[in-house]
Formats: C-alpha cells, sequence, structure tokens
C-alpha cells in the first residue's frame, strides 16, 4: 500500500502548493518557537542576562546616581526604573540577534532551508520564545525595584501595561538585531555592532536624567530617540496609570521597525542560501 | 501529466567570482533509479546538488523536478524532495524523536501523526532505543540515519544524498547501502553523490561522471567500465628499472598503452578479451622480465576515471584502498 502509494508522483506532483499559507505560516512559526523554548531549558544559562541584569543595574544606578539626580535614591526609582526597563529590554534584543547567528550557523538550518515552510519561520520563532525572556526581564526589574521602595502609582494595570509594551517594543526592535545577525559573519560580529548601536541609543536618552538638564543639541536628539518614547511611555503607565500619546508614539515606532526589518531580515536569511 | 524524469536540467552554471563550481551540466534522472554522481572532492557535486535542491540559486541554466521549475517554484520542488546532507542536518539540541517530531510539525503533520511517523522511522533505522537520548551521544553513523529518517518524513518520491556514506566504516555503509536500495524499491527516486566508485558501481543504475564542474561521462557502471576494455590485467614487475622494457612488450603485443605506476613498479593493462592476458605474460617471460604477481579483473571505476579525465581522483591512496579499489598513481 505505501509502495504504490509513493508511486503515484503525478498526485504528489499535482497536491503541491506554491506557498505556504498564512494559516501554515503561524503553525510552523510556533513549532520553531517550540524548539527555542527546548532549548531554552536545557541552556538555562540564556537566562543569566535577563535575572541578573535587572538586580545589578538596578541597585547600582539607583545608589550612584540616585542622590544626584533627584535628590534621593526614594525620588529616583520612579524615574530610573521605567528606564531601566527599555535598557534591560534592548539587551535582551541583542541576544537576540547573536543567537540567531549563532543557530544559524548549524547544520540544522539547511534542513530548515529545504523545508516547505515559511522562510519566516525559522527567524520568527526564536523570537517568539524570546517573548518569554523580555517577560522576564521586565518583570524582574520592577519586582527589584519594588522590594527597594519604589510605589508606581499606576498600580497592578499601570505596571502591567507598562510591561506589555516593553515586551512588544522589545519584540520589534529585536528585528534589527535579527537583521544584524543575518547580515554578519560571527555571532561575536552581532555582538559588538550591536553595543556601537545600543550604548547611545539608551544613555543618549531621557531614562537615567530628565532630559531638561542636556545642552541644547543633546536635548533635540534624545527628543526623537525612539528608547526616550519607551521610557516616557512605560512611566506615564507604570507611574500614572495615563494612556498618553507617548504609548501611540512607541507602539507606532515598533509597527515601523517590524515592517522595515522584518521583510529586510527574511531577504537576506534567504540570500544565505 | 506527460511522462518526465524525476530530475531535468541543462546547463546548469554555479560560480563563485570568477570560480565556475558547476559549469553547464545537464542532467537527466529517470523516475525510479539510482542516479549516481561521481566525482573527486571540489567537483562540484555538492554544488549541484544543492542548486537542485533549491539550497543555491541557479546561476544560469534550468532545472525541473518532475517538471517543476527548480528556480521559479522551490516551494513546490521542496515538497518533492528530502535532502541528506554531507553533513547531518540535524538538531543537536533535541533528542531524536524531538528532532522527527519537529519535522513533521514543520510539514504539516498533527502532532499525534509527526509523533507516530517519528516512532517508525526510529524502529525502522534501528534507533528506538536511543529516541529520548540528547544527541551530543550519538556516533556518526547514527546521526546519518537519522539525518537520512528526517528526510523521509513526507515520504518524498526524490531522495538527494549528498555523499551518504563519507566518514562511516564499513559495516554502517553496508547498513547504508541497504537502506538506499529499499527506497527506490518504496518506489523512490534516489539521486545521490559520491566519491567512492565502489559506491556508485554497487549502488548506481546510471552514473554521470563530474569533473571540475563538468559533465565527462556518462552510462551504467558496466558501459562506462567497458569504455577501458573489458578486464585490466595488474602486473607488479619484480625490479622496477624493467618497466620501460615491459611496457614496450606490452605495446607490442596486446596494441595498448599501459598505465604505470612509476614508484611501485606497477602496471595495468587494459585489454579487450582476458585472453589477451596469456600473450602479454608470454611476451614478458621471453623478454625476461620478472613478475611478482598477476591479476587479471573487471577493470574498476578508478581506471575509468583516470581514463576519463587523464587524472586520478586526487585522493590519499589509503582511503581508496580500503574502499576496495585500486588507485593508480600516475605522473602527469
Amino acid at each position: 500500500m505505501s509502495a504504490i502509494a509513493s508511486v503515484d508522483v503525478a498526485g504528489v506532483v499535482a497536491r503541491t502548493r506554491h506557498r505556504a499559507t498564512p494559516a501554515e505560516t503561524v503553525s510552523q512559526t510556533l513549532s520553531m518557537g517550540w524548539r527555542a523554548l527546548k532549548k531554552m531549558r536545557r541552556n538555562p544559562e540564556q537566562f543569566f542576562d535577563v535575572t541578573l541584569q535587572p538586580l545589578l543595574f538596578t541597585s547600582m544606578f539607583a545608589y550612584i546616581f540616585g542622590g544626584a539626580v533627584s535628590g534621593s535614591v526614594q525620588s529616583y526609582l520612579p524615574l530610573m526604573i521605567p528606564g531601566i526597563v527599555a535598557q534591560t529590554v534592548l539587551t535582551t534584543c541583542m541576544a537576540t540577534g547573536v543567537q540567531m547567528r549563532e543557530d544559524m550557523e548549524k547544520g540544522v538550518f539547511d534542513r530548515f532551508k529545504s523545508l516547505p515552510i515559511a522562510r519566516i519561520a525559522p527567524l520568527a520563532g526564536p523570537m517568539v520564545a524570546d517573548l518569554v525572556r523580555y517577560l522576564v526581564a521586565g518583570g524582574l526589574t520592577f519586582a527589584t525595584g519594588i522590594a527597594m521602595g519604589y510605589r508606581p502609582h499606576g498600580g497592578i494595570v499601570g505596571v502591567a501595561a507598562a510591561i506589555v509594551l516593553a515586551i512588544f517594543t522589545g519584540w520589534s526592535m529585536a528585528w534589527i538585531f535579527t537583521f544584524i545577525g543575518t547580515i554578519a559573519r560571527s555571532a561575536r560580529a552581532v555582538q559588538g555592532f550591536s553595543m556601537m548601536i545600543l550604548f547611545p541609543l539608551t544613555f543618549l536618552s531621557n531614562a537615567f536624567v530628565p532630559e531638561s538638564t542636556l545642552p541644547g543639541w543633546l536635548e533635540a536628539f534624545v527628543k526623537i530617540n525612539p528608547v526616550s518614547h519607551l521610557v516616557s511611555a512605560t512611566r506615564d503607565l507604570a507611574n500614572h496609570d495615563v494612556l498618553s500619546a507617548e504609548v501611540g508614539w512607541t507602539l507606532l515606532a515598533g509597527l515601523v521597525v517590524i515592517a522595515i526589518f522584518a521583510p529586510l531580515s527574511v531577504r537576506s536569511y534567504m540570500r544565505h542560501l | 501529466m506527460a511522462i518526465t524524469g524525476a530530475v531535468e536540467a541543462s546547463g546548469l552554471v554555479k560560480a563563485f567570482g570568477s570560480f565556475r563550481a558547476v559549469d553547464g551540466v545537464d542532467l537527466h534522472v529517470g523516475q525510479g533509479e539510482i542516479f549516481g554522481v561521481l566525482g573527486p572532492n571540489g567537483a562540484g557535486k555538492t554544488t549541484m546538488l544543492k542548486m537542485l535542491a533549491t539550497l543555491l540559486s541557479i546561476d544560469a541554466g534550468e532545472a525541473r523536478v518532475f517538471g517543476v521549475d527548480v528556480a521559479r517554484e522551490p516551494h513546490r520542488v521542496r515538497q518533492l524532495v528530502g535532502v541528506t546532507g554531507q553533513y547531518a542536518s540535524v538538531d543537536e539540541d533535541l533528542t531524536a524523536s524531538e528532532n522527527l517530531w519537529l519535522f513533521g510539525r514543520l510539514q504539516g503533520l498533527r502532532s499525534r501523526d509527526a509523533r507516530a511517523t517519528a516512532t517508525r522511522l526510529l524502529e525502522q533505522f534501528g534507533l528506538e532505543e536511543d529516541a529520548g537520548r540528547p544527541l551530543s551521544k550519538f556516533s556518526g553513523g547514527m546521526r546519518r540515519r537519522l539525518d537520512l529518517a528526517a528526510s523521509l518524513i513526507r515520504r518524498p518520491p526524490l531522495i538527494f544524498l549528498d555523499e551518504p556514506t563519507t566518514g562511516l566504516d564499513p559495516r554502517t555503509r553496508g547498513q547504508m547501502w541497504d537502506t538506499i536500495r529499499g527506497l527506490v524499491a518504496d518506489g523512490c527516486t534516489v539521486l545521490l553523490t559520491t566519491q567512492y566508485l565502489d559506491e556508485a558501481d554497487q549502488l548506481a543504475d546510471r552514473i554521470t561522471v563530474i569533473d571540475r564542474g563538468r559533465r565527462v561521462a556518462e552510462g551504467t557502471p558496466d558501459e562506462l567500465k567497458l569504455s577501458v576494455g573489458n578486464s585490466a590485467l595488474q602486473l607488479q614487475l619484480a625490479t622496477d628499472s624493467d618497466r620501460l622494457l615491459a611496457r614496450d612488450v606490452v605495446c607490442r603485443v596486446a596494441g595498448v598503452e599501459p598505465v604505470l605506476s612509476p614508484d611501485s613498479g606497477r602496471m595495468t593493462v587494459a585489454l579487450e578479451v582476458a585472453d589477451a592476458a596469456g600473450d602479454v605474460l608470454i611476451g614478458l617471460r621471453q623478454a625476461g622480465v620478472g613478475i611478482t604477481s598477476v591479476s587479471v579483473a573487471k577493470p574498476t571505476l578508478d581506471e575509468v576515471f583516470l581514463a576519463l579525465t587523464g587524472h586520478d581522483t586526487g585522493q590519499p591512496e589509503s582511503t581508496v584502498e580500503t574502499m576496495g579499489g585500486v588507485l593508480e598513481e600516475v605522473a602527469s
């Protein structure tokens, strides 16, 4: 029976489809996400950055800058915690790109390429799994802050909304680093290149200091920096439970980044074939 | 639907910079056959296979798989072809059964069907006891078997095997050969590349010989062997210094130029009929040339390759000898 079935080549050829349907694409992406989650569970050291960084940076920055910037650690926390959330989430994006590059060098990617699956699935799958990492990063930063005495006025709803926004922004920004992952020669190169983008973006923002204290030219850059919008939006949500225009700008910036960098990443990934 | 070949390719070209890895190859693979692509390392075999499997773009020429254009409809071609690469393309971080489950899911199987298929394939390939072990504990042969199993999940009508037994020990090679024969018995078409001449001889219905990106010959193993005569007489001279004298004798008696192996005093004479071997031996005796060993055999594909390309396969002799062939080193 099986022999007869496999001889029916004309039937098999007739049943082939020209491209993956949207439903297939989603299912394939989720399967790839499952693979990435399995790998995370077997290599728990992948969680070092998202667990240690929030703890370390929150306590370090609060005690170092707190007095200088806001007069006291307590009054600095509402300003700083949203900044650390943005910074942590962006650093996590970078790890997404680095791991993508490492993964692509493995033999199994040859098989992914030879299978009739949507070309975006091997890229989007790990990013879906990374949502877990953004959640850990965002949640842990707030938890550390609260343990140090931070009392967000936005309440549970505000903080939850802030975390969701941070996860979305992190996920969309991760496409930039995935793109870098597909064009760079090695995982090390991805790391180095990403750092150069990441440091100016996070520190030339309102994440740790009020922008009004900056020289005019720098203030102008800080105001258009998307990280500033994320930080402001996170402050509005967590500290005031306000759905401000900053939230809208942040969402828009995320969508624009996805619209540009998702197709670029897929194209660059396919060129690697 | 008209009967088409499993693979129809014409004028395939792949260039990396100024280097043409594949330089105008034509290929016709009939349905249900094992087709061997034979050539030394760097001949362009893998590149050609990757082009046909949609893993590399085609720079010039045209290729069809069961009538489907490879360049224009890659997604359809991927549904018709199973690819097993030279290096096992399975996920090191997953277990054997997780690997097969994932590949089944990616190809549209329901979770339960994917699990059943994984179990069936692991049994078929003798890996059921290792189903839950991490792949880092797998031997090279086990990885290859898992890799091949992964290519068979959706029972594709065409299987590409890139050097399926390179680096395997003789016993595992034999098992792999049996598996490949079994695939064809199930109705598959197999296109395999190999640098082992006896592998092509053992498995393939037809062989194409590739050298430096070009096709240099094609035919059944027997046809190719005929191109260098029906039999090969192999002689080991007692004294190496006799070889010029011996060569004159062979040319006079058998009317062919022997292939000399200068360092070892060995020579191979291609003969129309095995009977002529006696004449050569008598001629050598009369000329006073001492001989330490004599054998008459059907020519090996190594000798075919030598005759076709004018140079040897460029492989270390020891590798080839363990594969049952005899490679003559010739001064070029």
